[in-house]
């Protein structure tokens, strides 16, 4: 299994894997909220809101970046304190690398959420109320279930993009072997380097698979939701 | 049980402001689209918050809003049926008639659920999903889950008015076991003339976003100066009769405290008590007691009220023997006949349509 890629290659893998899944699982609770807010809620500034989970999306990764590391660098006011507070170095580590990731990741999940929830016919979230069901139970038995194929897309969506971000990624937390080169950062550098042609070949082989697989596995799951909801 | 409603709330362009009592039995919120009819029950449901208001069910108080009470939807524990019947797609027929159940203070005896089902005809469709469903059996699915949630009060929405009439005509039977068996007040909204007549223990007219009259089915339908409200062509009076007898040469004979009726053989048993409606178009009018006719239902009754239409027709109210009744003739009969209050008459039945459901003695 391992031998066909050589142990550095396996390690940017196994990183971009590990750091892919926590970006996407640490900012799923996040995304559902606020794919909810804008779906289903009016409040002050959900304009503003709306354009600042929007913002990585189409801003230069770069700056992106950039940004991060002015808030979360060891200088940056956030940095500092989660480092005094809690002992939190995210700069320069796997930890940023998911940050940068999931923030890089955050408007397709968010995106693909939100269609979901605004496709929830209402009258049905109404229909639960009257049957007794308190605005949490609805969420978690009516409007849950109807959105989860929508769920499942954003997340695979979400980690697609988390294993193929770069520019925020090396913009924050650099290009450290073992630490947080990722994928796409493994294959910038054995592009860098005479000779690492058939390296990067092999990884961006490695990367095509992956993502070939999320889509299979998310087209089949929400095949499945879709089926067991339409009733055959 | 008892509702009691007050209500008052402005739309751009529509002002709702009702009161009224709802008693045991069926209260039908009768009205034109438009007339707020929805907008009550919504607000009876707690799912539209209403500008003043104060509804009150049985003691407990829903909504007050001078004392700034409003209990939540889920906590007023009332059973809605939409008329879109909105079951939960994701779930099959079992688990959507269940839902309640889960949140029901008391959970339902278990042997309810059985019965609910078998009253329903819905007990073969219990696996399949909603999405399999025809809209008649949608809509009596969406009825066995209100029901079966444990609910204080039914609030039926135009449970018929998706349907066709052949679905109507399967679903209005079960409609009138749910009033005879289950014993709870239902409010239930609807611009249909014929299901008032077959489902309506009380009446609430609304007209514009107020209430015009309210009452007993049998004294509003039968109020001549209703009828416009209600359609002329179908304005008509409720008469309850109980089987007495089938006779040899295929009729029923029917006692009711107007007096006896005979009917083409009426499929059930004697002692069943009927609800019949008699149409006003197709009743006669006579001074004397007309012979040599074939018109078997003659009634002796007496005129209380003549209203004069705009036309060339006055509605005549009569009452026989504590019965309402009402009558569609030409302003030239009422003057030719001399009909005013107090006047003896007999009244002619050229037709009397059958609601076959028993009243439950009601």
């Amino acid at each position: 299994m391992t031998d066909w890629l050589s142990p550095d290659e396996w390690r940017a893998v196994a990183l971009s894997l590990r750091v892919s899944a926590w970006a996407v699982a640490a900012s799923l609770p996040f995304g559902l909220l606020v794919a909810y807010a804008l779906a289903r809620w009016n409040f002050w500034g959900k304009q503003v809101l709306n354009g600042l989970v929007h913002l990585p999306l189409i801003l230069p990764p770069v700056v992106t970046g950039y940004l991060l590391l002015l808030t979360f660098g060891r200088r940056g006011w956030l940095g500092q304190a989660l480092e005094e507070w809690f002992g939190i170095v995210l700069a320069f580590r796997w930890t940023g690398a998911a940050l940068a990731a999931a923030v890089m990741a955050f408007p397709l999940m968010v995106r693909a959420m939100r269609l979901a929830i605004e496709a929830v016919d209402p009258r049905l979230e109404q229909a639960a109320g009257t049957l007794g069901a308190s605005r949490l139970w609805v969420f978690v038995t009516v409007t849950l279930p109807l959105i989860l194929p929508g769920i499942i897309a954003g997340v695979i969506l979400a980690f697609a993009k988390a294993m193929g971000e770069f520019g925020a990624t090396i913009t924050f937390v650099s290009n450290i072997p073992g630490q947080t080169q990722t994928l796409p950062s493994a294959i910038y550098s054995f592009l860098q380097v005479p000779g690492g042609e058939t390296q990067a070949a092999r990884l961006a082989g490695v990367a095509i698979a992956i993502a070939m697989a999320a889509l299979l596995v998310s087209e089949w799951v929400s095949r499945a939701v879709a089926r067991r909801i339409a009733g055959s | 049980m008892t509702l009691s409603v007050q209500l008052a709330h402005r739309f751009p362009g529509f002002t709702l402001d009702v009161e009224f009592a709802a008693p045991e039995g069926v209260t039908v919120l009768f009205g034109h689209s438009g007339s707020g009819k929805t907008t009550v029950a919504n607000a009876v449901a707690g799912l539209l918050r209403p500008d003043r208001g104060r509804i009150v069910l049985g003691g407990d108080v829903l909504l007050d809003t001078e004392q700034g009470t409003d209990l939540p939807v889920h906590r007023r524990r009332i059973g809605y049926v939409f008329q879109d019947a909105r079951l939960f797609p994701h779930l099959t027929v079992r688990q959507n008639l269940t839902y309640g159940r889960w949140f029901a203070p008391s959970g339902a005896p278990g042997a309810e659920m059985g019965r609910i089902t078998d009253l329903l005809g819905i007990g073969p469709l219990l696996t399949r999903r909603p999405a399999g469903l025809s809209g008649g059996e949608r809509q009596r699915v969406a009825l066995g889950r209100a029901i079966l949630s444990n609910p204080r009060l039914l609030l039926m929405d135009e449970p018929l008015a998706a349907l066709d009439d052949a679905r109507k005509a399967e679903i209005l039977p079960y409609l009138e076991r749910l009033r005879d068996e289950v014993r709870l007040p239902i409010l239930y909204v609807s611009h249909s003339m014929a299901e008032v007549a077959r489902l309506a223990t009380t009446v609430v007219l609304m007209e514009a976003g107020r209430v015009t009259a309210t009452g007993p089915a049998a004294e509003i339908l039968a109020d001549p100066a209703m009828a416009p409200a209600l359609g002329l062509r179908e304005a008509g009076a409720i008469v309850t009769a109980t089987v007495a007898a089938h006779e040899e040469d295929g009729l029923t004979r029917l006692e009711s405290a107007a007096g006896t009726l005979f009917l083409p053989r009426v499929a059930a048993p004697p002692g069943t008590a009927l609800r019949l409606r008699i149409l006003a178009q197709d009743v006669m009018l006579a001074t004397a007691r007309p012979e040599a006719i074939s018109a078997l239902n003659i009634l002796a009754a007496t005129v209380e009220d003549i209203r004069i239409g705009d036309g060339p027709g006055a509605l005549v109210r009569l009452r026989a023997g504590g019965e309402p009744l009402l009558a569609r003739v030409t302003r030239r009969s009422a003057h030719a006949l001399d009909l005013r209050p107090g006047r003896a008459v007999f009244a002619v039945l050229k037709a009397v349509s059958v609601a076959q459901e028993s009243v439950g003695g009601r």
